[in-house]
Order: structure tokens, then sequence, then C-alpha cells
């Protein structure tokens, strides 16, 4: 890799979120997404992984949260706070977590859908290449999606993100509920698009496994923090990854709660 | 037999008239989860607008039935943005009752201006309109309604299946979040659903003027009658309000044509009850897929 600074595309400064005025789930999360790159973000249930993403893509809104303090920067302007409408046309698509297509279109309405920040250019190019990186959808185009398998909803819903253009594409949880083969599939093509499209990738994951090995730089959150963050393959190496997201004790045994230093050494950086 | 058969004929055009004006209902419904109590109001606001601009103004029928339609699309987006737009986020109740609200308004505000008296347009459908077929005889007003009712459910059909804006609207009605996730400007659609409704309400409105003779209290009781339609045909599905007003229009006309006239407004409220009993997600109702 040369040794050049890297041109920022996102940038969060110290953002706090509170939900219904009151509800306070990020405390200060600052991160960096180099442009042209896949930065994972790690962490366990409720560390604030799903919230910062919507943060990003103006999904709070909607649930009544609010970016109440510290600033986003997309591409040298603030966007914290706009409107999902607004965000996604500055080229930021979100896909969400669990897999939500819309059950009674067919695939390639699905796909149309995803034109909507653009629907008066032509998109019929942008469906070849959708097909092109997800070929089991070529054979269901008509299908209602919802009669689609896991693999294939996920797949749809990637690919529906895609015919948007993004330039920064937030996965959430892409590996959720599916089967292992599916997940290195869907991995795959993650890094496909990254290197092909050029798509800078945010990457919400509990696999940390699969995630750090298709990333270049990750961030581990807790309870609403960035406790922990580096470049994956430091990551990957690191004992208290490889603990608590890998599963994996210092001496490749898997751990057990009567180690005390292990959970005297997580309690420190809470 | 030829009794039969002309019952089923006006039975038909009114049911689909039942059923476009039921479709703007279940549109609303189906984008925002929003009922729409005013929903018979908008026809009366479309019927009486026509009034004014045919009978006062002497504009001619097809431009008056023209600006109408405008009028109504442009009604139903400034009700969207002026009243229900603030409480996107609010409790669904609220909504509702603010659409019950808005009903009493409209009511007032026509019976303020117009009266509560029966009014008429004139007779300007022409009688090569009607059609003669053997010994039946179909009067040019419910020719009309067929006409507009057949071309206009084709119309909003097509929209629905092909335009992107059509995709769009039913991307919101199937899934919000996700939909705002891929930067469906979903305020756009609520308002584009509300004029859309308005503007067939309106239609339906007029025709309703034509064959009843216009009246606030006789078209927003009309209005009402959706309720029996959708619930029928399944609240959420667009086909089942058609096919929905097809059968309560056919079950008014036979009723009155061979039971006795003064149950036909009736009959459409029994069959609401039953459908409520035995069928409560309607003939139609979405079969909820589940697959996660």
């Amino acid at each position: 890799m040369e040794e050049r600074p890297e041109d920022t595309l996102l940038q969060l400064n110290n953002i706090s979120v509170v939900y219904s005025d009151v509800i306070q789930v990020l405390k200060g999360v600052s991160l960096k997404v180099p442009r042209g790159r896949i930065v994972s973000l790690l962490g366990s249930n409720g560390a604030g992984k799903t919230t910062t993403l919507k943060a990003i893509s103006g999904l709070l809104k909607p649930e009544n949260g609010k970016v109440t303090d510290g600033e986003i920067v997309y591409d040298g302007s603030r966007v914290q706070n706009l409107s999902p409408e607004e965000i996604t046309r500055l080229g930021i698509t979100q896909v969400l977590e669990g897999r939500q297509p819309f059950k009674y279109l067919t695939i390639e309405e699905n796909l149309k859908v995803g034109t909507a920040t653009r629907w008066l250019k032509p998109w019929k190019k942008d469906l070849e290449l959708v097909y092109d990186y997800f070929p089991p959808l070529t054979k269901r185009k008509k299908t209602l999606a919802g009669y689609c398998s896991g693999g294939e909803m996920q797949m749809l819903v990637m690919g529906r993100a895609l015919m948007a253009h993004p330039k920064l594409l937030l996965l959430d949880e892409p590996s959720l509920g599916l089967a292992p083969l599916v997940v290195r599939e869907i991995f795959r093509i993650i890094r496909r698009i990254n290197e092909e499209q050029g798509t800078t990738i945010v990457l919400v994951e509990q696999n940390a496994n699969m995630a750090l090995q298709i990333a270049h730089y990750g961030y581990v959150m807790e309870n609403g923090k960035i406790v922990m963050e580096g470049e994956a393959a430091t990551l990957r190496e690191n004992p208290d990854v490889k603990e608590f997201y890998l599963g994996v004790s210092a001496g490749g045994l898997a751990r057990s709660y009567k180690d005390v230093k292990s959970y005297k050494r997580r309690k420190r950086w809470l | 037999m030829e009794f039969f058969l002309q019952l089923l004929i006006n039975g038909l055009s009114i049911g689909l008239l039942y059923g476009l004006s039921a479709l703007g209902f279940v549109m609303i419904f189906k984008a925002s989860s929003v009922l729409n109590f005013a929903h018979g109001q908008l026809l009366a606001m479309g019927a009486f607008f026509f009034l004014v601009l045919v009978s006062w103004l002497k504009i001619p029928i097809v431009v008056a039935f023209l600006i109408t339609l405008a009028g109504s699309f442009v009604l139903g987006f400034a009700v969207e943005r002026i009243f229900l737009r603030p409480l996107i986020g609010e409790s669904l109740i609220f909504v509702i009752m603010l659409t019950v609200g808005l009903a009493s308004m409209f009511k007032g505000l026509l019976l303020f201006f117009f009266g509560g008296n029966l009014q008429t347009y004139p007779d300007f459908l022409p009688a090569g309109l009607a059609l003669q077929i053997g010994t039946i005889y179909v009067p040019p007003v419910y020719v009309a309604s067929s006409l507009l009712g057949g071309v206009f459910l084709l119309l909003f059909g097509l929209f629905f299946k092909y335009s992107p804006q059509g995709i769009f609207m039913r991307s919101v009605a199937d899934n919000q979040t996700a939909a705002m996730s891929l930067g469906v400007h979903v305020k756009k659609v609520f308002a584009l659903s509300w004029a859309i409704a308005a503007l067939v309400a309106g239609m339906s409105g007029i025709v309703l003027g034509i064959i009843n003779g216009i009246n606030v209290h006789e078209i927003s009781s009309i209005g009402l009658k959706v309720f029996p339609v959708v619930i029928l045909g399944g609240l959420d599905s667009i086909g089942g309000a058609i096919i929905g007003g097809i059968i309560i229009g056919l079950l008014e006309t036979f009723t009155s044509g061979y039971i006795s006239p003064s149950l036909r407004d009736v009959i459409p409220y029994i069959v609401l009850v039953v459908i409520l009993l035995i069928k409560p997600y309607g003939l139609f109702g979405l079969v909820e897929i589940e697959r996660v």
C-alpha cells in the first residue's frame, strides 16, 4: 500500500445520538471512513452500531432520534440531521438490517425502487450490472420478493442499493441468519463491489471473523462508544478482539467465565 | 330475464363507480395506513365544483370535467400538505380523528355555500350515448359511468404496475423504512396518494351527481359506502376494491329491483357486518407473506 495521506469520504466527529429526547444511545462516537475502502464496525448487540449507521443515513429521524452533538462530515459538507431523501441523493445508501425487501413487489420492481434518487435517468444498464453481481436474481425477476430465500433476499436488498449508484454503501449485518456458504458468497460480492465499483463501504457485523477478512480498517463499539480501532489485520491479531469477538482465547480455547482476568480486562475498556 | 339483464347492467356500472371511488380510499390506506373518513366529502366537493363550473359559469362540459379533475387533484394535495403532514409521526388515531374533522368541515362549507337542497346538473349527456341492446335500454349516464370507470381503472392499473411513481407508491405501502433508505420521497408519495384519491373521488362524485342529483347529505353518505366496499374487497387490495365495488353495486340494484328500493341502502351494511364476521380480511385482503 502506498504511503499517501488517505482521502476521507466520511468523518464522524464526536457524535451523540438521543432517541425521544431522553434515551442516549451514542456517547461521542468518532470515526473516519477513507474513500474507496471497507471499514467494519464491530460490537455486540446494543452497542450502537445500527444507530451509528442510521445517524449517517438520516433514518434516525423517522424513529424520533437525533444527532444532538458533534458533526457528520460527508465529502466536505455537514450532513447530520438531514432527511433521508436528501442524504440518499448525496450518494449514501443504507442496506437495512434483517433483509427488508418489498415483499409484494417482484424482484425487478424492487430493483427499480433503487433508482428512486434518479428515476428519470436510464437504468437498464444498472439492472444488468446487478444481475451480473447477483446471478441468482436473474432467474427470479418476476417472482414476488416475499417468496425468495434468505440468501436471495440479501442479494436483492444489496442489489437494490447498488441501483442507486451509492458512493458510500452502509451494510447492516448482511450475514444475519444466512448459511455459512451463502455468507462467504455475499462477502465475496461485497469485496468485488468495493474493488470494481470503487464504492466505499461501512460494514456492520456480528461475524467479526468474516468482516475483518474483507475490511481494510475496523472499529469496535461497546455501549455507544468506540473502544478500539485499527487496521483489520492488526485487529484480527489483537488478543482482546480475538477473545471477545472471535471467540478464541489466548490459548486457542473457547473462553470460560471462570477466567476472571478476561472479565476485568473487558471491564477496563467499557 | 330482461329485467335481470337490465339490473345487471345498471349494477355493473354503478359498481364500477363504487370501485373507482374505493380505489382512492384504498390508496390512502395502503400508503399511509390512514382511514379517510372524509372520503364522501371529497366526492361531494367534486360534484359541487363541477356544478359551479357547469351551471353557474356555463363552461363547456368536457373542459369543466377536466378542470374538476385538476381541482380535485389540487384539493387532495393541499389537504395532505396543510392538515396531514404536520401529523406525520403522530399516533394514527389522531390522524384518523383529523379526517373525521375534515369531513365535518367540508360538509359544513358545502352546506354553507349550497344549502341542503337537491340540485341537478343540466342535462348534457347526448342521448346518442344510450345503448339499446335488444329490448334492454341502458341510459346514457350508465354508459358514461361504465366508460369512465373502465378507462380510469385501466389507467390506474397501468400506472401502479409500470410507472416509476406507481412502483414507488407500492414500495412505500410495502415497507416504509426500506423505501426511505433508498431515497423514496415518502412525503411526496403521501401527497400523491391523497391527490389521486381526491381526483377519483371527485370524478365519482360527478357521475353520482348525474345519476342521483346533488345533495350534500346524499353524496356524503354514498361516500360512506366505500367502507362496505373496501371491507368486502380487503382494505389493502386495489383489485379487491374494484371487485368489492362491483359486488356491492350489483347487490344494491338487485335488492332494489327484486325486493324493495328502500332496502337498497341497507344491504351494503348488512354485507359489511357479515363479511366482518366471517372473513375479516375481506375477499382479497393481502395474504401475509411470512418468510423470514
